[in-house]
């Protein structure tokens, strides 16, 4: 079994920093109030770097590629059901790739 | 979140043991199956991304925070490992937690501080909705978040492993659309967050400058540089 000093520093600085996050708001509240503003930033995270990563990979992958994007969201968003959406949007893409290079 | 002035309220006396513990893992089965779903995918995309068995599986058991590992698996392509982005990746995306954390910290203020910090180590987005929405209703049951939390953690490694062997076994993963799971699983991710029409504007933000700053700084810059905007957006709107 592969084990690289590296990627294990890496996975150790990862599980450092989340841990940090999950104490670190139990700290805080002893001591300041969060603004509503930092509150409003700080939930906004997420959902900010997600679209970061997403819309570039989207642009990039050519119009297959936001169709099978919209039809994962529309699925997601109907159903509720996350293995059906993420079947959706990647069948949607192996079909294309059968169909143009068999 | 409420704004009230906490030091004013009655402190709430909560329970503590494994009556608790079971009582909330119970609870959390239902969520849990859907982080199993994710956690399949997960594995999968870390063998994709080269993450050994017993890499992958530290990573799940040890930094158990679904969105920030896809955001790392995203960049562990990159040759050589980009350790700093990735950690302040990770950081970035995990930010919300200081805020769910500080929202269960009076009603942890009884419990003792290993219950605490062993407690908060379980915190997700998931099983945080779940222990609050019980203290409001008016349960007592101080071990609801580490119980639910222990039902979410076995779930994640789990299906981290599952998947992290089904990905070995599938040959040629563009030939099977698997590349495109990547993005599938961050907008289904996406479609859980929205949480209606004031996303729109920071989403739009990030969108605009991720794709610029990927068009123009070399790196993978542009997924922090976007996230921020999007944040910024997010804190200034009315």
């Amino acid at each position: 079994m592969r084990i690289e000093l590296q990627t294990l520093l890496t996975i150790f600085g990862m599980a450092l920093v989340t841990y940090l996050t999950r104490v670190g708001g139990l700290w805080l509240m002893n001591r300041v109030t969060l603004s509503g503003r930092v509150e409003r930033g700080l939930s906004n995270l997420p959902g900010a770097v997600m679209i970061s990563i997403v819309a570039p990979a989207l642009l990039s992958s050519g119009w297959i590629g936001l169709v099978a994007g919209l039809l994962t969201a529309l699925v997601a968003r109907r159903t509720g059901n996350l293995l059906l959406a993420m079947l959706t949007g990647v069948g949607c893409v192996l079909i294309y790739r059968l169909l143009t290079n068999p | 979140m409420d704004k009230i002035d906490r030091t004013n309220q009655e402190k709430p006396v909560l329970s503590f043991g494994w009556v608790g513990v079971v009582e909330g893992f119970r609870r959390c089965l239902p969520i849990a199956l859907g982080v199993f779903i994710y956690g399949l995918v997960f594995g999968v995309l870390a063998q994709q991304a080269g993450l050994s068995i017993i890499e992958a599986l530290l990573m799940s058991g040890l930094v158990f925070a679904g969105a920030s590992q896809f955001a790392a698996l995203k960049l562990w392509t990159i040759i050589p490992l980009p350790t700093p982005e990735i950690i302040l990746t990770t950081l970035i995306v995990n930010l919300r937690h200081v805020l769910m954390g500080a929202a269960v910290q009076p009603w942890f203020a009884s419990l003792k501080p290993w219950q605490r910090y062993l407690s908060v180590f379980f915190m997700t987005d998931e099983n945080w909705a779940l222990t609050m929405s019980e203290f409001k209703k008016g349960k007592r049951n101080g071990a609801m978040l580490l119980g639910s939390g222990l039902a979410l953690f076995l779930a994640w490694t789990g299906s981290t492993l599952a998947g992290r062997a089904l990905g070995s076994v599938l040959q040629d993963p563009a030939k099977w659309g698997l590349d495109f799971a990547f993005t599938a699983v961050f907008i289904t991710l996406l479609v859980g967050m929205w949480r209606g029409k004031s996303d729109i504007l920071p989403w739009l933000i990030a969108a605009a400058v991720a794709i610029a700053a990927s068009q123009l700084i070399p790196g993978n810059w542009y997924i922090l540089l976007g996230g921020l905007a999007g944040s910024l957006a997010g804190a200034w709107r009315k």
